[in-house]
C-alpha cells in the first residue's frame, strides 16, 4: 500500500481557494446531467400534452410577435419573410431570457441541496443554463420547419450558427452566475430580473432588425451584450439580408467576456457562505 | 501518524447575529412608518459593511478551538445536547460551510448523509429518484446502475418503483432514502442524526448496514446521535460537545455519563445543598440523605454486588393521615422503571404524628445493572398532594462487581436492571 501521497488529500482553511474546485466541477459534471434532467422530466410530469409543450410555446410566440412587430408595427424586414427575421432574433433572446429566469432563482430553489450536501454551486446554474439550451434546439427544429415552410434556403453562412450559439451560451452564463450569486444574499433580484428581461426584450433587436438603430446610437446600442448575439445569429440565418455592423459587435461580444469573467469569480468568491446565508 | 484520516487544529466557526435595538414595533401602523423609514437608511447601508440603523450584532461562535484526530477504520460518535455544535463540526467536514479559523486535512473519501432524501423530488418517480439522489451523493451513473438491485432490495420498494414519491408513505420514503446513502463506498461517512426518523425496525436495518460498513470494510465512520444505546453499539470512541467546545474524548460509556452528569450534583455533599433549596411546607420537610454500601458512604461509584442503602431524615410538622416517602428508579434514558413507597407493609393508613423520623431502605445486591441510574426521593399526603414537583435527585453511576456474568467477564449485562433470579437445572 503506497503510504507516501495519499490519493485525495484535503485541507480546509478559512480563506483558503478551492484548489482542487474545476477539478470537482469536472468530477461532477454527470450531476450537472441529472438536475437539468430533472429540471425537464419535472416540467411534464402529469400533464396530458407533456414535451409538445416545448414546441407549442415557441410558435405561438413566433406567431404573436409576427402579428404585432409585421404586421401592426410595419417595422421593415428586408428581403426575409418576417416571420423568419422575428424567429432568427427571438430563438437566441428566449434562450437568454429563459436561462435568466430560471437560473437567478436556481439556488434558492435548491437550498435543501445547498445546506447539506457538498458539490461545487457553480453547477446549479449552469443546469438551468443547460434546460433553457435543450428548449433552445426544440425550437431550433421548429425553425427549420418554418423555412421549409416558407421554401427559405440559408446560404453557406448558417455555419456559423453553432458559433453564435456559443456567445449565446456564454452571455446567458455571465449573467446567469451575477444574478443566481446576488440573489442569495439580496432577494430583491427575484423582483428586478423580470423587469431587466422585459425590459432586455424591447432594447434587443428582437422585434425589429438592428438596421433601424440611428447611427448615432449604434455604439451605445451594442453595449448590450445581446445585440451582438443576435445579430450573429441573423446574420448566419438569414446570410446577406443581414449586415454585421462590426464595431457593434466586437463590443457585445468583449462586454459579455467580461460580464462572464466577473461572474465567475463574483461567484466563486460568495460560494463559501452560501450555506450560511440561504 | 501515516493513518490518520482526519486532523482538525483549532477549528473554530463564528455566526454574526443582529439584534434589532428597538422592539417596540407593537402597531402595524409603526410598524409599516417603520419599515418605509427604514428603506432609505437600509439601501445605503447594503453599500457599506457592518449592521444597519437600529440594530446591533453578535457574535455567536458555535465551535471553538476544537482539535482531535482520527484514524482509519475509528467509529466516532459525537453526542452533546442540541446546539453544542454537532451539526455544525458535520457541515465544515464535509465542506458545505467554510471554517472562520483552525485547519482540518483530510485524507480519503468523505460522504455525508446530513439528511435523508436530500435532492428527492416528489413529482420523481423511486427509480428515477434513486438516480438523481445517488448522483447528488457523489456516485457516478454507472455506479448508481450497478447498485441498483442492492438498492432497491435493501429499501424493500420494487412494487412501487415506478409511482412517484409524493406517494409513498413516510417510512417508504425514508427507507428509500437511506437505501441509496447506505450504498455509497467512501472511505469516510460522516452520518448526522438520521435515525431519528423511521421506525425501530428500520433503525435497527441503517444501524447494522452501518456496522458492517466499518467492522467488515474498516471504513471509518462519524456519527452523531441523541440514541445512546446506537453510539454504544456502533462506536468505539465518542467525542462530547458542550457550547461550542469539545470536553470529552475517549470511551463512549464515559462520553456518555459525562454527557448526562453536566452541571448537576452528584455526591452526598451536594445533597444537603439540594435539600436546603426545597421550598417549605407546612406539613413535612427533608432534613438528609445518605447512600451507604457496608456501611461506608458511596462515592462516585456504587457496586451493583453490594447492598445499597439509602437512609432518609424527615420532620413532620402536624398530624397527617397517609403520608407517604417514595423512591422513584428512572434509568439512563429517563423511563421510570419502578416507584417504592416507605410504607408497602402497611395494610391500612395510619396517622403520623408530628416528629422526627428516619426511614431506611436496602436495595438488595444483583438487583442493580451497571448504568447509570436517577433517583428522586419525594413524599406525598394520599389523595391530597405531593410535597415537591420534581422530589430530590440522587444519581447513581453503578459499578459491576456482582454475581451477572461473573465467569464471562466479557460478557455485557444487558438491560436496565439485572436481577439475580434462582436458576435450577439437572440432567434429565
Amino acid at each position: 500500500m503506497d503510504t507516501t501521497t495519499p490519493s485525495h488529500r484535503l485541507v480546509i482553511e478559512a480563506g483558503r481557494a478551492e484548489r482542487n474546485y474545476w477539478r470537482d466541477l469536472w468530477r461532477y459534471r454527470e450531476l450537472l446531467y441529472f438536475l437539468s434532467w430533472r429540471d425537464i422530466l419535472v416540467r411534464y410530469k402529469q400533464t396530458v400534452i407533456g414535451v409538445a409543450w416545448s414546441v407549442i410555446r415557441p410558435v405561438l410566440t413566433m406567431i404573436v410577435f409576427t402579428v404585432i412587430f409585421g404586421k401592426l408595427a410595419k417595422f421593415p424586414s428586408g428581403d426575409a419573410p418576417y416571420p423568419i427575421l422575428v424567429y432568427a432574433g427571438m430563438l437566441p433572446w428566449q434562450f437568454f431570457a429563459n436561462a435568466l429566469s430560471e437560473s437567478s432563482n436556481s439556488l434558492i430553489s435548491n437550498s435543501n441541496m445547498i445546506s447539506k450536501v457538498y458539490f461545487p454551486r457553480l453547477i446549479v446554474p449552469c443546469s438551468a443554463v443547460i434546460v433553457s439550451l435543450v428548449d433552445f434546439l426544440i425550437s431550433f427544429v421548429v425553425l427549420a420547419v418554418l423555412m421549409l415552410w416558407y421554401q427559405y434556403i440559408p446560404s453557406w453562412q448558417i455555419i456559423f450558427v453553432p458559433l453564435f450559439l456559443l456567445l449565446a451560451l456564454l452571455a446567458s452564463l455571465g449573467f446567469s452566475l451575477w444574478l443566481s450569486a446576488l440573489n442569495v444574499k439580496y432577494r430583491d433580484f427575484r423582483y428586478i430580473v423580470p423587469f431587466i428581461v422585459q425590459f432586455g426584450l424591447y432594447v434587443s433587436p428582437v422585434g425589429f432588425a438592428s438596421s433601424v438603430v440611428p447611427e448615432k446610437w449604434r455604439l451605445l446600442y451594442s453595449l448590450n451584450p445581446m445585440v451582438g448575439v443576435i445579430d450573429g445569429f441573423r446574420w448566419a440565418i438569414l446570410g446577406g439580408d443581414a449586415i454585421i455592423y462590426w464595431p457593434g459587435f466586437l463590443l457585445s461580444t468583449g462586454l459579455t467576456l467580461l460580464i462572464l469573467y466577473g461572474g465567475v469569480k463574483y461567484f466563486r468568491k460568495t460560494e463559501r457562505i452560501f450555506a450560511d446565508i440561504i | 501518524m501515516s493513518d490518520t484520516v482526519i486532523s482538525v487544529e483549532n477549528l473554530s466557526k463564528k455566526y454574526l447575529l443582529t439584534h434589532l435595538a428597538d422592539k417596540r414595533e407593537q402597531l402595524f401602523s409603526s410598524l409599516l412608518t417603520n419599515k418605509l423609514k427604514n428603506v432609505g437608511s437600509r439601501v445605503a447601508g447594503a453599500f457599506k459593511r457592518g449592521p444597519a440603523q437600529g440594530q446591533t450584532v453578535e457574535d455567536f461562535w458555535a465551535l471553538k478551538d476544537v482539535s482531535f484526530e482520527i484514524k482509519q477504520g475509528d467509529r466516532v460518535g459525537i453526542i452533546g445536547r442540541n446546539g453544542a455544535g454537532k451539526s455544525t463540526l458535520l457541515k465544515i467536514l464535509s465542506r458545505i460551510t467554510e471554517p472562520t479559523k483552525g485547519r482540518i486535512t483530510i485524507d480519503g473519501r468523505v460522504a455525508s448523509l446530513l439528511e435523508v432524501g436530500t435532492g428527492f423530488h416528489s413529482e420523481l418517480s423511486g427509480r428515477e429518484n434513486i438516480y438523481l439522489n445517488g448522483a447528488i451523493l457523489g456516485m457516478s451513473r454507472e455506479e448508481i446502475k450497478r447498485k441498483f438491485d442492492e438498492i432497491v432490495a435493501f429499501a424493500e420498494v420494487e412494487q412501487f418503483l415506478d409511482t412517484p414519491v409524493k406517494r409513498y408513505s413516510s417510512g417508504m420514503y425514508v427507507r428509500l432514502a437511506f437505501a441509496v446513502a447506505a450504498h455509497l463506498e467512501p472511505e469516510i461517512l460522516i452520518v448526522d442524526e438520521v435515525l431519528a426518523v423511521g421506525d425501530a425496525q428500520f433503525q435497527k436495518k441503517c444501524l447494522g448496514k452501518m456496522e458492517d460498513v466499518s467492522t467488515k470494510e474498516g471504513r471509518t465512520i462519524l456519527f452523531v446521535s441523541h440514541n445512546m444505546e446506537a453510539i454504544k453499539r456502533l462506536c468505539d470512541r465518542a467525542f462530547l460537545l458542550q457550547s461550542g467546545r469539545l470536553i470529552y474524548e475517549g470511551s463512549p460509556s464515559q462520553g456518555i455519563d459525562s454527557y448526562f452528569a453536566d452541571g448537576s450534583g452528584e455526591d452526598c455533599a451536594d445533597l444537603d445543598q439540594i435539600i436546603k433549596k426545597l421550598p417549605s411546607d407546612p406539613a413535612f420537610s427533608f432534613m438528609k440523605v445518605s447512600l451507604s454500601q457496608n456501611k461506608h458512604s458511596v462515592g462516585k461509584f456504587v457496586e451493583n454486588g453490594l447492598p445499597l442503602e439509602i437512609e432518609v431524615t424527615y420532620q413532620v410538622f402536624e398530624p397527617t393521615v397517609g403520608l407517604r416517602v417514595f423512591l422513584d428508579f428512572y434509568d439512563d434514558q429517563g423511563t421510570l422503571l419502578f416507584r417504592s413507597f416507605h410504607d408497602e407493609d402497611n395494610t391500612g393508613m395510619p396517622t403520623m404524628q408530628p416528629g422526627k423520623y428516619t426511614s431506611v431502605v436496602v436495595i438488595p445486591e444483583d438487583t442493580l445493572a451497571p448504568i447509570r441510574y436517577e433517583l428522586r426521593l419525594n413524599a406525598t399526603i394520599y389523595n391530597v398532594r405531593t410535597f415537591y414537583s420534581e422530589g430530590i435527585p440522587i444519581y447513581l453511576n453503578v459499578e459491576r462487581s456482582g454475581k451477572a456474568n461473573r465467569a464471562y467477564p466479557s460478557e455485557p449485562i444487558r438491560g436496565k436492571l439485572a436481577p439475580f433470579l434462582p436458576w435450577q437445572t439437572i440432567q434429565v
